[in-house]
């Protein structure tokens, strides 16, 4: 079988088929909330790995005295007047969900059932 | 549909040249003197969506009506004699990303498809009440992401100057509008490249302003650090004038600069006598001879009009395109977090609200944005964040430090654009690395927020558009424009948009007028 989570080279002919693990990527999948096929797990198990790969100079680069960029500009805290401003038009916003009961976004249940 | 000889004019050689091939200036100027009605131009450009849309398939929705709408409030105001505008009576294109109020907005998703927003993005206001009119949304790869509009939930572009063609992406519905001539210009959005590469692709002009420049408030997320909206139009000048009107901070985007933005038009034409240029050598082993030797052209154009042109190695670029595909992807996934059925577009139904998210995502997402959201979600989890998105936000600040550097000893920079010009349709699908790889010119302006622009320079040796990019400092647009305005007035008008015209003959060849 795929390795396990952190066994990366162990079983596969080729490495990049082995970087990210089937079980791995089921967690992702889960993380993401994407529900897929195990025929779509299967392939973006070898696209993810090939991926990796590809990004792999930047895991191994030596950056120790360099900070993070997460933004181009150095922005901190932008804020405006702690002032009421109409939002939305509620009908117009309430119009383009799939779901309404009255002014409410309508789901399936969130919560299970109690133990 | 009859053949029309292409060229720089882009109208049939023995029809007087219509008012829509003038350009976003000179039409702006036309309307504004009452020489031509609003309403001719934009009849003028529903007409030409009708008869080449079909074969290009720009356009993801027409607003035909509202369009008619608003270019009759521009001829009345004409009428009037009150000010109707800067860009008055130019038809535009929208890149479907770009939020339109009651007009469909999809991203080319499915995810969205037929959602309507309940407001405009603050480029469209301003494009509005600077009296352009907007024809339509225009086709883009899904939510962005993409090199060839082939990614598009709704069908691919086709490239205006050969039918089999891709476009390229993610903004290839715009550009090849632009291309072919059906509008004066129009907005596109840049990630990683996404403007700049359908530009040199479809041999038109497409800006990538500095990161903060334009508002990005109504622009559908892709990456928040990366996503900068620009415009296309045939020439420099005319993709300036439409920059103008939308940038300038806005108080709804707290991403966009306080401060007066350059003046963009002024100066376009001072030349670039005594200018530093520095003409990037790094992507030589990747990219297309056609391409490398326009990039060599165009800096001995720059040279022969009194710039200093040198060589220029900055080694750093090449780690742009890896930290890119760990960034974008990661921003991503936390941006599409919100499609997830509740409040907006699809739904597929589930016993309870996370399948039903889940449900939702799989099925109304296409492959590459699962398989982005799938990496972007992988470098930020537990275990993996500071190895993936933690380097890689390092290596953008070594990408920005190298720029810095370069900026010291350069005004500007010149590269080539994109790896290849126009591949065929269904070329690189197979392998989404491949694909990838046609930003590696683009991506490390995006990592920076510095400006850029691609410039049509030459056509390959299959007759296909190859452009030149041309990279500033942060604000230094107006230098950037000037060089690329000298740029573009050394090339030849063949290498240039409106595109020719093709047309598919009744055996699928592709016969070019």
């Amino acid at each position: 079988m795929e390795g396990d989570k952190g066994d990366t080279r162990a079983t596969s002919a080729s490495t990049s088929a082995a970087r990210i693990s089937l079980d791995e990527v089921r967690h992702v999948a889960r993380l993401a909330r994407l529900d897929l096929t195990d025929g779509e797990i299967e392939t973006l198990q070898g696209e993810l790995s090939a991926l990796l790969d590809h990004v792999d100079k930047v895991r191994l680069l030596d950056t120790a005295d360099v900070p993070p960029t997460a933004h181009p500009l150095p922005l901190r805290n932008v804020l405006r007047d702690d002032a009421p401003r109409p939002g939305l038009e509620r009908a117009l916003v309430l119009a383009a969900a799939p779901a309404v009961e009255g002014d409410l976004f309508l789901v399936p249940s969130i919560l299970g059932e109690a133990p | 549909m009859s053949p029309r000889v292409g060229g720089t004019g882009g109208a049939p050689k023995d029809v007087p040249e219509l008012v829509l091939d003038r350009g976003v200036r000179a039409i702006a100027a036309a309307v504004r003197s009452g020489e031509v009605t609003a309403l001719s131009v934009v009849e003028e450009a529903l007409r030409r969506v009708g008869q080449q849309d079909d074969d290009l398939h720009c356009f993801n929705l027409l607003t035909p009506d509202a369009a008619r709408e608003a270019a009759s409030k521009v001829d009345g105001a004409v009428a009037r004699g009150s000010d109707p505008g800067p860009l008055a009576g130019v038809p535009v294109a929208l890149k479907d990303n770009l939020c339109t109020k009651g007009v469909a907005t999809t991203c080319s998703s499915k995810i969205l498809a037929g959602w309507q927003p309940p407001y405009d993005a603050t480029v469209v206001t301003r494009l509005r009440e600077a009296g352009a009119i907007a024809v339509g949304k225009t086709n883009l790869d899904e939510f962005a992401m993409g090199s060839s509009t082939e990614n598009s939930a709704f069908g691919a572009t086709h490239n205006p100057w050969d039918l089999t063609r891709v476009p390229g992406g993610s903004s290839g519905g715009t550009s090849a509008a632009v291309a072919a001539g059906l509008v004066a210009t129009g907005l596109g959005s840049d990630t990683g490249g996404s403007i700049r590469q359908p530009a040199s692709l479809c041999g038109v002009v497409g800006i990538k302003p500095t990161y903060g420049l334009v508002s990005r408030y109504g622009l559908i997320a892709f990456a928040s650090s990366l996503d900068q909206i620009g415009t296309f139009a045939i020439n420099v000048g005319d993709a300036a004038a439409t920059l103008e009107v939308i940038a300038g901070h806005d108080a709804a985007d707290s991403t966009s600069l306080d401060r007066p933005p350059p003046s963009l038009l002024e100066g376009l034409e001072s030349g670039v006598e005594g200018l530093r240029v520095g003409l990037i050598g790094d992507f030589l082993g990747d990219v297309a001879r056609s391409c490398s030797r326009a990039a060599d052209d165009a800096g001995e154009a720059l040279a022969k009009a009194g710039a200093k042109v040198e060589q220029v190695s900055i080694p750093e670029m090449l780690l742009g395109l890896p930290a890119y595909y760990i960034i974008a992807p990661a921003e991503a996934s936390s941006n599409l977090a919100r499609y997830d059925g509740v409040r907006y577009g699809l739904r597929v139904d589930g016993p309870d609200v996370e399948t039903m998210n889940a449900r939702t995502r799989a099925e109304g997402f296409g492959p590459e944005v699962r398989r982005r959201i799938m990496i972007g979600t992988y470098a930020l989890s537990a275990g993996y964040y500071d190895a993936y998105y933690g380097q890689a936000l390092k290596a953008r600040t070594l990408v920005i430090r190298a720029f810095e550097a370069a900026y010291e000893r350069f005004d500007v920079l010149l590269s080539p654009t994109t790896p290849s010009a126009a591949f065929k349709l269904g070329a690189k699908t197979a392998n989404p690395i491949e694909m990838y790889l046609s930003d590696l010119c683009t991506i490390p302006s995006n990592l920076s927020g510095h400006p850029a622009v691609s410039v049509p320079f030459a056509l390959d040796h299959e007759g296909l558009p190859v452009g030149v990019q041309v990279l500033a400092p942060a604000l230094g647009e107006a230098l950037m424009l000037r060089v690329a305005a000298t740029i573009e007035a050394a090339a030849p008008p063949e290498a240039r948009g409106p595109a020719p015209f093709t047309s598919l003959g009744t055996e699928g060849e592709v016969r070019r007028a």
